[in-house]
Protein backbone atom coordinates (compact mmCIF):
# COMPACT_ATOMS: atom_id res chain seq x y z
CA UNK A 1 0.00 0.00 0.00
CA UNK A 2 2.55 2.31 0.96
CA UNK A 3 4.89 1.44 -2.26
CA UNK A 4 1.25 2.47 -4.21
CA UNK A 5 0.98 5.83 -2.53
CA UNK A 6 4.16 6.38 -2.97
CA UNK A 7 4.11 6.11 -6.74
CA UNK A 8 0.69 7.81 -6.36
CA UNK A 9 2.34 10.88 -4.82
CA UNK A 10 5.23 10.57 -7.61
CA UNK A 11 2.24 11.19 -10.27
CA UNK A 12 1.15 14.19 -8.20
CA UNK A 13 4.30 15.84 -8.16
CA UNK A 14 5.02 14.94 -11.65
CA UNK A 15 1.30 16.21 -12.91
CA UNK A 16 1.79 19.46 -11.55
CA UNK A 17 5.25 20.50 -12.69
CA UNK A 18 3.80 19.34 -16.09
CA UNK A 19 0.86 21.11 -16.00
CA UNK A 20 2.35 24.05 -14.96
CA UNK A 21 5.22 24.12 -17.15
CA UNK A 22 2.72 23.32 -20.17
CA UNK A 23 0.46 26.61 -18.64
CA UNK A 24 3.17 28.38 -18.80
CA UNK A 25 4.20 27.54 -22.52
CA UNK A 26 0.86 28.56 -23.85
CA UNK A 27 0.48 31.56 -22.00
CA UNK A 28 3.77 32.70 -23.02
CA UNK A 29 3.23 32.21 -26.70
CA UNK A 30 -0.06 33.74 -26.76
CA UNK A 31 0.16 37.18 -28.60
CA UNK A 32 -0.05 39.75 -26.55
CA UNK A 33 -2.74 41.20 -27.79
CA UNK A 34 -5.41 38.94 -27.18
CA UNK A 35 -6.81 38.97 -24.24
CA UNK A 36 -6.69 37.51 -21.02
CA UNK A 37 -9.45 34.72 -21.47
CA UNK A 38 -8.41 34.06 -25.12
CA UNK A 39 -5.14 33.29 -23.93
CA UNK A 40 -5.99 30.36 -22.31
CA UNK A 41 -7.35 28.69 -25.63
CA UNK A 42 -3.62 28.49 -26.70
CA UNK A 43 -2.88 24.65 -27.35
CA UNK A 44 -0.15 24.56 -24.93
CA UNK A 45 -2.38 26.56 -22.32
CA UNK A 46 -4.98 23.74 -22.69
CA UNK A 47 -2.91 21.02 -22.45
CA UNK A 48 -1.38 22.59 -19.10
CA UNK A 49 -4.96 22.97 -17.77
CA UNK A 50 -5.57 19.43 -18.63
CA UNK A 51 -2.59 17.94 -16.98
CA UNK A 52 -3.76 20.18 -13.90
CA UNK A 53 -7.70 18.84 -13.93
CA UNK A 54 -5.69 15.27 -13.87
CA UNK A 55 -3.47 16.03 -11.17
CA UNK A 56 -6.51 17.56 -8.88
CA UNK A 57 -8.25 14.23 -9.79
CA UNK A 58 -4.55 11.98 -8.80
CA UNK A 59 -4.37 13.87 -5.73
CA UNK A 60 -7.97 12.99 -4.91
CA UNK A 61 -7.49 9.62 -5.26
CA UNK A 62 -4.09 9.92 -3.66
CA UNK A 63 -5.89 10.89 -0.39
CA UNK A 64 -8.02 8.25 -0.49
CA UNK A 65 -5.52 5.82 0.19
CA UNK A 66 -2.88 8.12 2.34
CA UNK A 67 -2.76 10.30 5.25
CA UNK A 68 -2.86 13.97 4.07
CA UNK A 69 0.09 14.19 6.41
CA UNK A 70 1.89 11.69 4.45
CA UNK A 71 0.74 13.27 1.47
CA UNK A 72 1.32 17.33 1.85
CA UNK A 73 5.21 17.29 3.14
CA UNK A 74 6.02 15.31 0.10
CA UNK A 75 3.76 17.13 -2.53
CA UNK A 76 5.89 20.04 -1.63
CA UNK A 77 8.42 19.06 -3.01
CA UNK A 78 6.69 20.59 -5.87
CA UNK A 79 7.55 24.66 -5.00
CA UNK A 80 11.12 23.27 -5.86
CA UNK A 81 10.70 21.21 -8.82
CA UNK A 82 8.79 24.37 -10.75
CA UNK A 83 11.86 26.34 -9.74
CA UNK A 84 14.01 23.33 -11.70
CA UNK A 85 11.50 23.42 -14.22
CA UNK A 86 12.13 26.79 -14.74
CA UNK A 87 15.79 26.88 -14.85
CA UNK A 88 16.36 23.82 -16.81
CA UNK A 89 13.50 23.59 -19.13
CA UNK A 90 12.49 27.52 -19.18
CA UNK A 91 15.53 29.16 -19.57
CA UNK A 92 15.02 31.06 -16.60
CA UNK A 93 17.84 32.96 -15.02
CA UNK A 94 17.31 31.82 -10.88
CA UNK A 95 19.05 33.87 -8.66
CA UNK A 96 20.68 32.25 -5.29
CA UNK A 97 18.37 34.32 -3.39
CA UNK A 98 15.27 32.37 -5.61
CA UNK A 99 16.36 28.77 -4.92
CA UNK A 100 17.14 29.83 -0.87
CA UNK A 101 13.42 31.01 -1.14
CA UNK A 102 12.29 27.84 -3.00
CA UNK A 103 13.65 25.49 -0.79
CA UNK A 104 12.86 27.53 2.92
CA UNK A 105 8.76 27.33 1.32
CA UNK A 106 9.35 23.44 0.68
CA UNK A 107 10.64 23.12 3.99
CA UNK A 108 8.14 25.33 5.62
CA UNK A 109 5.28 23.97 3.61
CA UNK A 110 6.44 20.07 4.64
CA UNK A 111 7.12 20.96 8.25
CA UNK A 112 3.51 23.04 8.41
CA UNK A 113 1.69 19.89 6.78
CA UNK A 114 3.75 17.11 9.03
CA UNK A 115 1.62 18.81 11.99
CA UNK A 116 -1.14 16.24 13.70
CA UNK A 117 -4.48 16.59 11.61
CA UNK A 118 -6.74 15.50 13.86
CA UNK A 119 -9.94 17.34 14.50
CA UNK A 120 -10.12 17.45 18.07
CA UNK A 121 -12.81 18.96 20.27
CA UNK A 122 -11.16 19.24 23.47
CA UNK A 123 -8.56 21.19 24.39
CA UNK A 124 -5.85 19.17 23.81
CA UNK A 125 -3.80 18.45 20.59
CA UNK A 126 -3.98 20.97 17.85
CA UNK A 127 -5.67 21.62 14.77
CA UNK A 128 -4.86 22.51 11.35
CA UNK A 129 -5.98 25.18 9.03
CA UNK A 130 -6.76 24.15 5.65
CA UNK A 131 -3.40 25.25 4.22
CA UNK A 132 -2.16 23.75 1.62
CA UNK A 133 -0.41 24.61 -1.72
CA UNK A 134 -3.25 26.25 -3.12
CA UNK A 135 -3.70 24.86 -6.73
CA UNK A 136 -0.16 25.25 -7.82
CA UNK A 137 1.88 22.90 -6.10
CA UNK B 1 4.18 46.46 -10.82
CA UNK B 2 1.28 44.13 -12.28
CA UNK B 3 2.89 41.23 -11.08
CA UNK B 4 3.32 41.85 -7.53
CA UNK B 5 -1.23 43.04 -8.25
CA UNK B 6 -1.25 39.69 -9.35
CA UNK B 7 0.67 37.99 -6.65
CA UNK B 8 -2.06 39.99 -3.86
CA UNK B 9 -5.11 38.39 -5.70
CA UNK B 10 -3.82 35.07 -5.47
CA UNK B 11 -3.17 35.06 -1.94
CA UNK B 12 -6.36 37.06 -1.30
CA UNK B 13 -8.41 34.67 -3.35
CA UNK B 14 -6.97 31.52 -2.13
CA UNK B 15 -6.77 32.32 1.49
CA UNK B 16 -10.71 33.68 1.30
CA UNK B 17 -11.57 30.73 -0.81
CA UNK B 18 -9.79 28.27 2.07
CA UNK B 19 -11.61 29.62 5.13
CA UNK B 20 -14.72 29.86 3.25
CA UNK B 21 -15.08 26.38 2.61
CA UNK B 22 -13.49 25.28 6.15
CA UNK B 23 -15.89 27.53 7.90
CA UNK B 24 -18.84 26.29 5.64
CA UNK B 25 -17.68 22.51 6.21
CA UNK B 26 -17.06 22.99 10.07
CA UNK B 27 -19.90 25.88 11.30
CA UNK B 28 -22.67 25.08 8.42
CA UNK B 29 -23.59 26.98 5.46
CA UNK B 30 -21.79 24.63 3.64
CA UNK B 31 -24.49 25.02 0.57
CA UNK B 32 -23.62 28.62 0.04
CA UNK B 33 -20.16 28.84 1.33
CA UNK B 34 -18.77 25.95 -0.89
CA UNK B 35 -20.00 27.15 -3.98
CA UNK B 36 -18.18 30.77 -3.38
CA UNK B 37 -15.24 29.25 -2.10
CA UNK B 38 -14.94 27.57 -5.35
CA UNK B 39 -15.53 31.10 -7.28
CA UNK B 40 -12.68 32.28 -5.28
CA UNK B 41 -10.74 29.36 -6.38
CA UNK B 42 -11.40 29.76 -9.79
CA UNK B 43 -10.63 33.73 -9.92
CA UNK B 44 -7.40 32.69 -7.83
CA UNK B 45 -6.11 29.92 -10.94
CA UNK B 46 -7.38 32.79 -13.40
CA UNK B 47 -5.04 35.40 -11.93
CA UNK B 48 -2.38 32.49 -11.86
CA UNK B 49 -2.24 31.99 -15.55
CA UNK B 50 -2.04 35.58 -16.17
CA UNK B 51 0.77 36.15 -13.70
CA UNK B 52 2.85 33.13 -15.93
CA UNK B 53 2.78 35.97 -18.94
CA UNK B 54 4.63 38.49 -17.09
CA UNK B 55 6.64 36.46 -14.79
CA UNK B 56 9.04 33.50 -13.95
CA UNK B 57 7.23 29.88 -13.26
CA UNK B 58 10.44 29.74 -10.85
CA UNK B 59 9.41 32.68 -8.92
CA UNK B 60 5.33 32.29 -9.65
CA UNK B 61 4.81 28.90 -8.14
CA UNK B 62 6.96 29.37 -4.79
CA UNK B 63 5.17 32.80 -3.76
CA UNK B 64 1.86 31.40 -4.17
CA UNK B 65 2.91 30.08 -0.84
CA UNK B 66 2.01 33.09 0.95
CA UNK B 67 -1.16 31.90 1.03
CA UNK B 68 -0.27 29.47 3.88
CA UNK B 69 1.52 31.90 6.10
CA UNK B 70 -1.65 34.28 6.17
CA UNK B 71 -4.34 31.53 6.55
CA UNK B 72 -2.13 30.15 9.46
CA UNK B 73 -2.00 33.77 10.88
CA UNK B 74 -6.18 33.51 10.00
CA UNK B 75 -7.11 30.21 11.49
CA UNK B 76 -6.86 30.99 14.81
CA UNK B 77 -9.47 33.83 14.31
CA UNK B 78 -11.65 33.43 12.00
CA UNK B 79 -11.35 29.33 12.70
CA UNK B 80 -10.54 29.40 16.27
CA UNK B 81 -8.02 26.60 15.68
CA UNK B 82 -5.44 26.00 17.70
CA UNK B 83 -2.45 26.49 16.02
CA UNK B 84 0.98 24.82 17.33
CA UNK B 85 4.61 25.75 17.45
CA UNK B 86 5.24 23.36 14.56
CA UNK B 87 2.70 25.12 12.24
CA UNK B 88 4.08 28.52 12.84
CA UNK B 89 7.38 27.35 12.56
CA UNK B 90 6.70 25.88 9.11
CA UNK B 91 5.11 29.26 8.49
CA UNK B 92 7.77 31.05 9.39
CA UNK B 93 9.80 29.28 6.60
CA UNK B 94 7.44 29.60 3.80
CA UNK B 95 7.44 33.74 5.29
CA UNK B 96 11.12 33.93 5.07
CA UNK B 97 10.96 32.18 1.20
CA UNK B 98 8.96 34.63 0.00
CA UNK B 99 10.73 37.57 1.14
CA UNK B 100 13.60 35.56 -0.45
CA UNK B 101 12.02 35.57 -3.51
CA UNK B 102 11.36 39.33 -3.86
CA UNK B 103 15.13 40.41 -3.97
Amino acid sequence: MKARALWHTAGVVLLNAAGNYALTLGMRRAPAAVGPVLALLEPAAMVGVGLLVAWLLLRLRLLQMADLSFVLPLTAIGYLLNAVIGAVLLGEHVTAARWTGALFITGGAALTSSTPHETDTGTAGQRESPGGQGGRS
Amino acid sequence: MTKWLLVGVIIACTVTADLIQAHGMRKGGARWKVPVSILFLALSFFAFTQLLRVAELSFAVPVTAASLVLETALARPVLKERVGWRRWGGAALAAIGVALLAL
